[in-house]
């Protein structure tokens, strides 16, 4: 294999930072210093054993030196540079991620926590707006200073007022000054109580998501029937929204589990090679159990990752497990060459698709989907749809024609893409 | 008998704070709290002017202001808009929907007497 350009800057920096001579390298691994020298300058293209030979004089992995710093931390680092416009570096964010991989690691994490203080920020600023207690509260605080203050100016004005007029606007002062104070404090009570689930300005979705990955997807209590999705759902903590999305969500993966007892279904998936189609038809299921089964299978028992999406038929996600190399934004504007969104114009139609994420080093991604009706069907009702998408990381078959996709389109260097919706920032195409 | 104002409000001691500075400024002041019914009671009357709340048990203000715009026999009565929420989109949309005026509670017994005085004054 022939490596990419960056390798040699990668070999000599690799060098620098050890503080060894170039002639030194260029001796344990059997080549001229001039040799070397060419490599580093990225005039000769390395593969095979050479690049074995010098990842193993630095001290680094084979990979490292030919694909460069880990793909995830190029998109996220892409990503969190899209939140300066065309401002940053975007083409040497490579160099950033291999040279500094902790500081890189680091603008990745602010970005993200960035992105979630955002989102926080809208939750509380929509809460301020559609509160409906804190809408009515404020209305009564407003309402009786309005009151009092229309009432006590005629008190105080310097018209005559017969003492019947003035004793009944003295009890209705008296009156809103009680409702006034009830009000605040109800007001105070309600913005000072302690956060809790319900009142968490995160989005439902996002809570809903924390709680599924501190669970690594997988709920044993429902896969051995030792808890109902209640259950799950109260120890959760989650109230609310949260809550209702959590026990949709229990339910559907108790209602798979009891079709599919893991321990069958494990061993079956292994036998099958992990092929949906293969695995609905053992079974007898429908495709759709078969893909919203095979992410629960427990990590670390030699079973590939695989991510899963599900949304609607308005695209939005109702459902996301991450994998290696398939990220989609929770909160919209994902990408809509995914074939979880293709699906959808083809109920119930299986698909199986080859995707490729954009980059020289990109992961190619194998994506089963299929759109199904999640509800009863009316006459003269459209059917509420479901569309579900197992992704498989590098399980390709090296299809030569893999669908291009992206995460979205502000990361995505993508220049023909006739899906874009908006121009991708500055300089990624270059950077890829 | 001066001419008529409706204040359509459902806070009784706010409707008798400008209920009685509009009669002393010698008004006929007339009042109504349900905003499902107040449409009836415009059309039953109907007045010179009208203060209408945005916030109405039954239905909003708004949707009164635009129904007002749509009826011939309404169309033209001045509306002054009163609300608890001074943001920017409830002005615009209360002057969109044909308000004349709109103003922010708590507001200044003075500013309302001038504005009616304004509107329907001699």
């Amino acid at each position: 294999m022939t490596t990419t350009r960056l390798t040699g800057t990668r070999i000599r920096e690799k060098r620098l930072d050890l503080g060894l001579r170039q002639a030194a390298v260029a001796e344990l691994v059997g080549i001229s210093p001039s040799y070397l020298n060419l490599i580093e300058h990225n005039r000769r293209r390395i593969g095979g054993k050479l690049l074995s030979d010098l990842a193993r004089a630095l001290g680094v992995d084979k990979a490292f030196l030919a694909d460069g710093a880990d793909r995830d931390l190029l998109d996220q680092l892409r990503a969190a540079a899209s939140l300066i416009g065309d401002k940053a570096e975007i083409a040497r964010a490579e160099d950033l991620a291999t040279r500094f991989p902790g500081w890189a690691g680091l603008i990745t994490l602010q970005a993200r926590r960035l992105a979630v203080m955002d989102e926080r920020v809208r939750a509380l600023t929509d809460r301020m707006a559609h509160d409906p207690f804190l809408a009515t509260a404020l209305h009564d605080v407003i309402s009786a200073v309005t009151a009092i203050r229309s009432t006590a100016a005629i008190l105080v004005s310097q018209e005559q007022i017969d003492a019947d007029w003035q004793r009944r606007f003295h009890e209705n002062i008296h009156a809103d000054s009680l409702r006034l104070g009830k009000s605040s404090e109800a007001l105070v009570a309600y913005l000072d109580a302690p956060d809790d689930a319900s009142q968490s300005p995160e989005t439902p979705m996002g809570q809903v998501d924390a709680f599924l990955a501190q669970n690594n997807y997988h709920l044993p209590a429902l896969e051995d029937q030792t808890a109902t999705p209640a259950k799950i759902v109260a120890q959760s903590g989650l109230t609310g929204a949260a809550a209702a999305l959590l026990a949709g969500i229990c339910q559907q993966y108790a209602d798979d589990a009891r079709k599919l007892p893991m321990d069958s279904f494990a061993d079956a998936s292994t036998q099958c090679d992990y092929d949906p189609a293969r695995l609905a038809a053992h079974f007898g299921v429908d495709f759709a159990t078969i893909l919203r089964r095979l992410p629960c299978l427990p990590q670390g028992q030699g079973h590939p990752p695989m991510g899963l999406a599900v949304c609607d038929a308005s695209g939005a996600l109702l459902y996301f497990k991450p994998a290696p190399g398939f990220a989609m934004p929770l909160t919209g504007g994902a990408c809509p060459l995914w074939p979880l969104f293709g699906a959808l114009s083809r109920p119930s139609q299986p698909l199986r698709v080859e995707a490729a994420l954009p980059g020289h080093a990109a992961r190619h991604l194998l994506c089963y989907a299929i759109a199904v009706p999640a509800a009863v069907h009316h006459f003269d009702v459209p059917p509420v749809l479901r569309s579900y998408m197992l992704v498989l990381p590098d399980m390709t078959e090296g299809s030569s024609a893999p669908v291009p996709v992206g995460v979205s389109c502000r990361i995505c260097p993508r220049p023909d893409c006739t899906s874009r919706r908006e121009p991708a920032i500055v300089g990624l195409a270059t950077a890829l | 008998m001066g001419k008529r104002v409706l204040l359509i409000e459902d806070e009784p001691n706010i409707i008798e704070a400008i209920g009685f500075i509009l009669s002393r400024d010698g008004w006929t002041i007339h009042t109504h709290q349900d905003g499902q019914t107040a449409m009836a009671k415009v059309l039953a009357l109907p007045p010179d002017m009208i203060i209408l709340d945005v916030m109405l048990p039954g239905r909003s203000g708004f949707d009164i202001l635009r129904e007002l715009r749509s009826n011939d026999v309404t169309k033209d009565i001045p509306v002054m808009m009163l609300t608890a929420r001074g943001q920017e989109k409830d002005r615009e949309l209360a002057l969109r929907l044909g308000a004349t005026h709109f103003m922010t509670k708590p507001f200044s017994n003075s500013e309302v007497r001038d504005y009616v005085r304004v509107m329907i004054g001699p």
